[in-house]
């Protein structure tokens, strides 16, 4: 290439003759550039200069905007609680949503290339890219939705739960407000003083629909009086639909809970015989004793609510979900950008390697990585950029109740500004912070730029 | 000043659809009554002929809302010659107005749907204060609440055309039929009703907490109750704090029933308030009684197939400690921004209760104006709706959309959070108290 410079130029006049014209065309030269580049410059000044500059002047004002009030505005960032989870939340974000997209993208370029239907996997994987960003919140908020019959995730977790360890027969069922019977602190249904041996211990509840109950039920009867060495009584569930009848006692079509589990507790807490109600909620627990007195209860096991799920978007777990779905959209970005630079990358290194003897990880930790590296760098630093600015997800996911403990700087800028807070002085602060965080980013990917242009 | 009305727009958008189109399907058939139907009422003197006149009139209603309004504005037309341009200003009224004040454009009219924007282009000087037959009208027409609410420095600037009503605790009927309970009057009697339903086995309660705000007006309306009016309007301007007795007891109340296991639903600081409709008004019902103001019958038509009326009705808000018949609702305001004849007897039609007839007949409309005809809403439940705010003995503006929108308006800041806080943690009511004071204190700057 320089050969052929040299010679096209040398014939024209040589050095002695191009340089007295030299001055007059570079002037010219310069004027035409200005005047090319000056929309852009226009552009560039109104829609970035301008906007910095006044936001770092704005951000020296209070609320009013009147009123000029130094830093205070960026001591308070630092020491508002709100806005100080909101920086500590966006750390979160730096650390890990970059690097799990990245690696998440090679593992998936990488073992692209070895399988049939890649395009396939590629297009499943790149989709979510297509999906604007509010409408994938929108979507992980229902997934992870915390009541089971919203929320697919929970949905599953309990499913699957339940099928190892099915639930409770009678989930919610408790004594009514005027009952004397007392409920443990572990939900278990306790006769409020002990029973003697030879007496009757009814268990009147509430809290059940009756279109629950299973179709066993009868409606329930007093318990036969009690031999010398029994206990009896009936576990019936105290309410008529519409209202009436009066409560503790049985009658008015009241139905028996078949299946409850009654047990006979002594004063040191060991259960010492249990019998299950009938259909009519009649229960007779032979005593080992004939005489004495016990606790009788209805175990917890028999009303538990049984497993809800995980409270995915409460305010412990709701940044992870939120990250999760970055990643989920992100991880396609990555897995492009660096299967087009596996495509591009010259294969015979591989081959020869492989050739030589080494492995496949060694083919990969030595010759692909070492390849790749460029463009896994401009992947994570445009996703390190991305992530700092995170907005949509992080506004649409959290419930009001948790969006406190999701917040990131984007979010708590627009929230200070104009979602209600009304202090564009702060929320200026705000935007010159993440500014100052995005700038290094930028100078990196810029000097990469540049030094890719001079090789 | 507020500019972002967050809270409008969620109530703006559930009304707009869903409460308007379910109501004015029932009132098919009922086309707006003629001119001259109401020769009754006083101050209604011969309208002006205003032929060859032109007047811009601007609100932040859209769709069927802004069709209903056009309605009314054509039988100004009609009646006086006047030509009448309506624009819609979306959910952003007060900055739109704000700007065309500024531009030396405003409209002739503009109704908005905060006391605190006309209270702040009161004072700027922007309004033009009700005409002589215009403030004898409302001074007739309305109670002296809705009066005040629509007066600045004892000088009157506006006609509040349209109202909402905030106080109304609504019902799936067949799950009250089943646990026997009934519409209970004072909030004794409603926690014992809620207990009714929970032995039934749905919950008593199901809260969709949402960002904040419908716990907003779950306090705005026990505190109105148990403190009074004046308490209410001295906390709005934040002249009493927050720490105060009164407060507290408020809290404490609301605490005690938030926090009461067997009655509210649980899951509500993570619901949406839509989602909590549905749980009471879906299939099968979870729980039995759902508080929010009168767009609930919108989201119940919208999201369920429970019909207004006869699956779901709602009594008013229970009295506390004896408390009057008192309402914490909303409403929009009709303002003068120009100076002329025809801007002045359109404030004046907007006044009488011809004008709200029209909309009232097609639905999805509430009318402060004492005089409209009862008979005129298109079903019970509206009629009721209407009943209720007309016969409350004080009527209070919402207090959260009254104060500094940091306090009031902001998700994840101020009341809302605060009151989310409380309902996760609800025996902290001293904690809860300090925190609203310290939110208050940095919002109101005072």
């Amino acid at each position: 290439m320089s050969t052929s410079h040299t010679v096209r130029v040398t014939p024209r006049g040589g050095e002695s003759a191009k340089r007295p014209p030299h001055h007059a065309p570079g002037r010219r030269r310069l004027i035409t550039a200005l005047i090319f580049m000056a929309p852009a410059l226009v552009l560039l000044g109104v829609l970035v200069a301008y906007p910095v500059v006044y936001s770092l002047w704005r951000s020296m004002f209070d609320a009013s905007g009147v009123n000029f009030i130094g830093g205070q505005n960026y001591v308070t960032m630092f020491t508002d609680p709100a806005t100080f989870i909101s920086i500590r939340n966006n750390i979160i974000w730096v650390i890990v949503a970059p690097v799990t997209c990245t690696v998440l993208g090679l593992i998936f370029a990488v073992l692209m290339n070895r399988i049939k239907w890649a395009t396939a996997f590629k297009l499943i994987v790149f989709m979510p890219m297509a999906i604007s960003m509010v409408a994938s919140g929108v979507i992980f908020r229902t997934l992870f939705q915390e009541d089971p019959n919203l929320g697919a995730v929970n949905a599953g977790l309990v499913a699957v739960h339940d099928a190892f360890s099915p639930g409770a027969s009678y989930p919610g069922a408790r004594p009514g407000s005027d009952s004397t019977l007392t409920v443990a602190s572990d939900g278990e249904i306790q006769s409020q003083a002990t029973v003697a041996v030879g007496s009757v211990q009814n268990f009147p509840l509430v809290g059940l629909q009756t279109s629950t109950l299973p179709g066993t039920a009868k409606p329930a009867v007093a318990a036969e009086t009690p031999a010398a060495n029994q206990i009896t009584g009936t576990v019936w569930l105290d309410f008529v639909p519409g209202g009436g009848g009066t409560p503790g006692t049985i009658g008015d079509g009241k139905m028996g809970l078949p299946g409850v589990t009654v047990e006979v507790v002594d004063t040191h807490g060991a259960v010492v015989a249990s019998a299950v109600a009938a259909d009519d909620g009649t229960y007779t627990i032979n005593s080992p004793t004939s005489s004495g007195s016990y606790i009788v209860t209805l175990p917890a096991s028999n009303f538990s609510q049984g497993y809800s799920g995980i409270s995915w978007l409460g305010p412990t777990l709701v940044t992870a979900v939120i990250i999760l779905s970055y990643v989920w959209i992100w991880a396609g970005f990555s897995m492009v950008m660096i299967a087009s630079g596996l495509s591009a990358m010259d294969i015979s290194l591989q081959e020869a390697a492989r050739v030589d003897g080494a492995n496949e990880w060694q083919v990969f930790r030595r010759i692909t990585a070492p390849l790749l590296m460029p463009v896994l760098i401009v992947v994570f630093i445009t996703l390190i950029i991305n992530v700092l600015k995170i907005f949509d997800l992080v506004y649409v996911i959290p419930p009001g109740s948790s969006l406190p403990d999701a917040t990131v700087i984007a979010v708590q800028l627009w929230t200070v500004s104009f979602g209600g807070g009304n202090d564009q002085g702060l929320g200026s602060a705000l935007a010159i912070l993440l500014l100052v965080l995005v700038l290094p980013f930028m100078i990196i990917n810029v000097r990469r730029f540049k030094m890719e242009r001079e090789q | 000043m507020k500019s972002t009305y967050r809270r409008q727009v969620l109530i703006a958008t559930a009304v707009t659809g869903a409460f308007a189109m379910a109501l004015a399907g029932c009132s098919s058939g009922s086309t707006p009554a003629p001119s001259s139907a109401g020769s009754s009422a006083p101050a209604s003197a011969a309208p002006p002929d205003l032929s060859g006149v032109t007047l811009n009139v601007a609100a932040d209603w859209s769709g069927a809302e802004q069709t209903n309004f056009e309605a009314v504005l054509k039988q100004f037309t009609a009646e006086t010659g006047a030509t009448v341009n309506y624009t819609s200003y979306g959910s952003n009224v007060a900055t739109t107005l704000n700007t065309k004040i500024t531009g030396g454009d405003p409209p002739d009219v503009a109704v908005i749907p905060q006391p605190g924007l006309l209270d702040s282009l009161a004072k700027a000087g922007s309004l033009i204060e009700l005409s002589p037959e215009t403030l004898a009208s409302v001074q007739a027409n309305y109670s002296k609440d809705w009066v005040d609410l629509g007066s600045v420095d004892g000088k009157a600037y506006g006609v509040w055309f349209k109202g909402s009503n905030k106080s109304t605790v609504w019902y799936n009927t067949n799950v009250y039929t089943n646990a026997g309970a009934t519409e209970p009057k004072t909030w004794d009697d409603f926690t014992a009703q809620l207990k009714k339903v929970a032995d039934s086995g749905v919950y008593g309660l199901s809260i969709g907490a949402d960002v904040g705000w419908p716990l907003t007006d779950w306090f705005e309306n026990v505190f109105l109750r148990s403190a009074g009016a004046d308490d209410y309007d001295a906390l709005t301007a934040h002249t009493m704090a927050w720490t105060d007795p009164k407060v507290i007891d408020a809290l404490t109340q609301l605490g005690t029933l938030w926090g009461d296991k067997t009655i509210v639903q649980p899951g509500g600081a993570q619901r949406t308030f839509g989602d909590s409709v549905t749980e009471v008004f879906g299939s099968p019902a979870k729980a039995g009684t759902v508080y929010e103001g009168d767009f609930v019958a919108g989201n119940i038509t919208s999201q369920t197939k429970s019909v207004v009326g006869t699956d779901a009705k709602f009594y008013d808000f229970p009295s506390v400690n004896n408390s009057g018949p008192a309402v914490v609702g909303g409403g929009n305001a009709a303002i003068q921004l120009k100076d002329n004849k025809g801007a002045a007897a359109l404030m004046t039609y907007l006044a009488s209760p011809e004008a709200a007839t029209i909309w009232v007949k097609l639905g999805g409309f509430t009318s402060p104006n004492k005089l409209v005809d009862m008979s005129a809403y298109p079903d019970d439940t509206s009629k009721q709706i209407a009943e209720s705010l007309i016969n409350a003995e004080t009527f209070r503006f919402d207090m959260s959309d009254q104060a500094p929108s940091a306090f009031g308006g902001t998700p994840g800041a101020g009341e809302w959070k605060i009151l989310l806080d409380f309902y996760s943690n609800p025996t902290d009511v001293q904690g809860t108290a300090q925190a609203l004071e310290k939110a208050a204190v940095e919002a109101y700057g005072k």
